[in-house]
């Protein structure tokens, strides 16, 4: 899994059968401080209730589909679940 | 498996079925001298009882995660395996001996040849 911040949704009328029913969020991937990582790409929505601005975690690749039923789907990359709190840090006094 | 130290914790109300109940850190990886190695992370299932700032192993591969995990269609792919206590490394790169090589293939020259 990673972190990612939801920049937009997108809809589409015509798609193939497996990925009918599917909500889409436009991701954008973030480093573990939460700075930008790279180019926003396409994810479905496996928690159903992400939206805008939204800090959350997509699963890539074979999981993606896994988040889905049925899990076959051509799906590559999905939101799992929307953020409540998120610590980090990555300096310490005793290394 | 990658080198790690556990940079964070996420928390998510709302999130698959399957990540109910199971801890999520944040795992930045190292090189085995502790340095960051690049910007490369992961926010792992944690099974051993780690924390922040413990340097773990995560294993980062679906079908060994699932296994770990009992849970055949589960959508998840690094789990921390272990929490490590110590690191000792030897040269990293001892010295090749360069130019002693035995020779180089070519028309007529076999490495047998004397």
């Amino acid at each position: 899994m990673k972190v990612g911040r939801v920049i937009g949704t997108m809809v589409c009328n015509q798609k193939v059968d497996g990925i009918k029913g599917l909500k889409f969020l436009i991701v954008r991937p973030l480093n573990a401080d939460l700075s930008v990582a790279g180019d926003p790409f396409v994810a479905t929505d496996s928690s159903d209730q992400a939206g805008e601005d939204d800090l959350v975690t997509y699963e890539e690749s074979r999981e993606a589909a896994l988040c889905h039923d049925p899990w076959f789907v051509p799906v590559d990359h999905a939101v799992v679940g929307i953020i409540s709190q998120y610590v980090y840090q990555d300096t310490w006094e005793n290394p | 498996m990658i080198l790690g130290r556990v940079c964070g914790t996420v928390v998510a109300t709302v999130q698959h079925p399957f990540y109910e109940g199971r801890k999520q850190l944040v795992v930045r990886a190292i090189k085995p001298d502790g340095s960051w190695d690049g910007d490369n992370y992961r926010v792992c299932v944690d099974i051993v009882d780690s924390g922040m700032g413990d340097i773990v192993l995560v294993e980062d591969e679906g079908n060994t995660a699932r296994q770990l995990l009992s849970a055949p269609n589960g959508p998840v792919r690094s789990v921390i395996v272990g929490v490590v206590d110590m690191i000792t490394m030897g040269d990293p790169m001892p010295d090749l001996p360069v130019g002693e090589a035995t020779g180089y293939l070519g028309e007529g020259d076999s490495p047998g040849d004397a």
